[in-house]
């Protein structure tokens, strides 16, 4: 899950890193509210999961309140680069001497903690990867060992951070560990993570994307929940619990395991169809989460076919038989269903369908053999 | 012969009291693994369908001299249930747990790694190992794999690990061993580690290997095959028309520029001489062709 910069700015201060004062608003005069209660001058920032928004239009310096209502006004509902901003973050306006990089994400190669830090921050951080890839230092830590000041300390060295800015980012990044690791943090990342002239090292922005598989042990991200998306389909598949992602063909997918459910996609295009969607029901996939896909699927009017892609392993095919029983029941599909079946109870699963095989319910046997009906039934490349 | 397990494979199943537990894990010993015991604290003396269970893993090791351990626990003991296995002295650890954080896996690596280097653990979130006729852990359907070789398998994704047993069984070509590596961040054990294994197998004489797209382990492969295998390898990645820039189930299915595409995948993996082909039922014939050549 990714957070909002004024979300994953709360979450920082809970592990002790600094940000600099300043609160949300929805309104014009909410914003107002929180400029007066930072202080003069702010920074009216546009709240979207988005990067460029600085260059967008969306950041912008008001030195006063009638400063405020106008770049409030202004930023509330634009849409950058297709996302409407909705809320704003208004905090002190920082006096900038530098502005540097800091990161901490997995690196899977090595199966260790990546920090990365630069004294080249505040620019697009796979850009100077890209054309000065010495600017960016890095330390790899096994998480049984953790981070100290100790080892943090010559990693901002040689990043090359000034003298003054040295100590408190050393300290600065401990806690931005503690935060991505207690945190349980996919990516803590601050760019640009800043000198005040006054000799203070602070956090302007914060990217923050969370592991979700977490979320059992971290009820404190129930505020965080939300969604990013305004397709009606995946708001429906999301509510019911299902792993959908909308696509713009004809032919509905529903396949258990993201790698079989990506294959489904993978074969219907190369039969000369198109997808309308992703949905992996994942494991153990029960009778009522093959009804909730199918009717999410249903929803969708571009729809022709739908492709059922099931390989049993610990789901079970008498299971998810039942379920498109249940569906049929349950739901008027307005496309015809082909299905394949294939692995843990398969017989048991072809045998509960048996009765109800007709040309709105087609079994075939083979992936390959599935997907060229479905598109077929979907009229083809459309 | 076959990798990492055979037919004098111990396993006891860590959580074989739960319902997925006792399916999977008489399932295994009905396929003829030797399913020795199943671990559950505070169960310890009771037994389901004949197996005995055990408080912990040290007391069913001693019992029964389990080498083996398959974890189906939920996310929140499943790092706890590992490194007890660890502890115990089990060499071969295989868990199909989904959804344990990132950070947990990061952790119980590492002190596997550095606390004990003999283990090795398969998963998380991963289908299991068959070495067809001789034993199954985790949740394969057994019925699908065929005994006798030649091909061993490596796979990311569960289901299509799956897809590639039952397409080379169709086609009656047998397995040595077929291993689902899992696609969570942190994977116990590799397709590197799986390709050394089948290489260093004599009766493994091509290998099948299944990716998707997101990080950058096929690409590791790809050099691994380059410049250690003899034997050939027939690729399938899942996800050449995964839209960019969306998450699609796997933490590890994860694209984002060019980097992690199936395109750049399938590329790497050309250029180190194995077969690339564009679907599972495709790379199944061009196995099929590959091992009719060998005799």
């Amino acid at each position: 899950m990714d957070l909002y910069e004024y979300q994953g700015k709360q979450y920082f201060a809970r592990y002790g890193i600094p940000t600099s004062a300043g609160g949300v608003a929805d309104t014009v005069d909410e914003a107002v509210a929180q400029a007066d209660a930072a202080g003069y001058p702010v920074v009216v920032k546009a709240q979207v999961k988005v990067g460029g928004r600085g260059k967008a239009g969306g950041i912008k310096l008001a030195n006063d309140a009638d400063g405020v209502r106008t770049h409030a006004a202004a930023i509330l509902g634009m849409d950058i680069h297709g996302h409407v901003v909705q809320r704003l973050w208004v905090e002190h306006a920082s006096d900038i001497a530098r502005e540097y990089y800091a990161s901490f994400t997995l690196d899977r190669a090595a199966k260790l903690h990546l920090c990365m830090v630069s004294a080249k921050g505040g620019v697009e951080i796979e850009e100077v990867a890209a054309t000065d890839p010495d600017a960016i230092a890095k330390l790899h830590i096994d998480p049984v060992d953790g981070l100290s000041v100790a080892a943090a300390a010559p990693l901002v060295a040689e990043a090359g951070l000034d003298d003054e800015a040295r100590a408190p980012a050393a300290e600065l990044l401990v806690a931005l560990y503690r935060c991505y690791v207690e945190g349980d943090c996919d990516l803590a990342e601050i760019n640009p993570l800043i000198l005040t002239t006054d000799g203070r090292v602070h956090a302007l922005d914060a990217k923050v994307t969370l592991d979700d598989n977490a979320a059992f042990r971290h009820p404190e991200w129930e505020e965080f929940a939300g969604t990013n998306t305004t397709d009606e389909r995946e708001l429906l598949a999301k509510e019911k619990g299902l792993n959908y992602i909308g696509l713009s063909g004809s032919v509905g997918i529903i396949a258990n395991g993201a790698g079989l459910a990506m294959s489904t996609l993978d074969v219907v295009t190369q039969a000369g169809g198109s997808a309308a969607n992703f949905l992996d029901i994942g494991g153990g996939a029960n009778a009522d989460v093959m009804a909730a896909a199918l009717e999410v699927i249903n929803t969708d009017e571009a729809v022709r076919s739908i492709f059922v892609n099931i390989f049993g392993g610990i789901t079970r095919c008498d299971e998810v038989a039942n379920g498109i029983v249940e569906a049929l029941g349950r739901v008027d599909l307005r496309s015809p269903i082909v299905l394949r079946l294939d692995g843990t109870n398969a017989e048991a699963g072809h045998a509960i369908l048996a009765p109800h095989i007709s040309d709105r319910l087609v079994v075939d046997e083979t992936m390959l053999g599935a997907a060229r009906r479905a598109v077929a039934l979907a009229g083809g490349d459309t | 012969m076959s990798i990492f397990v055979d037919e004098n494979t111990k396993v006891i199943v860590q959580g074989l009291t739960g319902s997925q537990g006792r399916f999977h894990g008489l399932r295994n010993r009905d396929y003829g693994t030797q399913v020795v015991a199943g671990v559950t604290p505070g169960k310890g003396g009771t037994d389901v369908d004949g197996v005995p269970v055990y408080d912990s893993v040290g007391d069913a090791v001693r019992a029964t001299g389990a080498d083996a351990s398959f974890v189906v626990v939920p996310p929140k003991g499943a790092s706890a249930a590992i490194l007890e296995a660890a502890e115990a002295g089990v060499s071969f650890i295989v868990c199909i747990t989904e959804g344990i954080p990132a950070q947990d896996e990061a952790l119980f690596f590492n002190i596997l790694r550095r606390d004990h280097p003999g283990v090795r653990l398969l998963g998380p979130n991963c289908p299991g190992v068959i070495s067809p006729g001789k034993c199954n852990i985790g949740i394969t359907s057994g019925d699908i794999a065929l005994p006798g070789g030649p091909v061993g398998i490596v796979s990311r994704s569960g289901t299509l690990t799956y897809q590639a047993l039952h397409e080379l069984s169709q086609q009656k070509v047998g397995q040595t061993t077929c291993v689902g590596i899992g696609g969570d961040p942190v994977p116990g054990t590799s397709f590197i580690d799986c390709l050394a294994a089948f290489e260093e197998d004599s009766d493994t004489r091509a290998v099948m290997m299944i990716g998707e797209i997101g990080g950058s382990a096929e690409e590791e492969a790809a050099q691994f095959i380059k410049d250690n295998m003899s034997k050939p390898v027939v690729c399938y990645i899942a996800g050449v028309t995964a839209p960019p820039g969306r998450k699609m189930g796997h933490a590890g299915a994860i694209i984002s520029g060019s980097q992690g595409t199936a395109q750049a995948k399938m590329a790497a993996l050309a250029e180190a001489g194995a077969t690339v082909a564009l679907n599972p039922t495709e790379a199944g014939e061009r196995m099929v062709e590959i091992v009719k050549a060998l005799d």
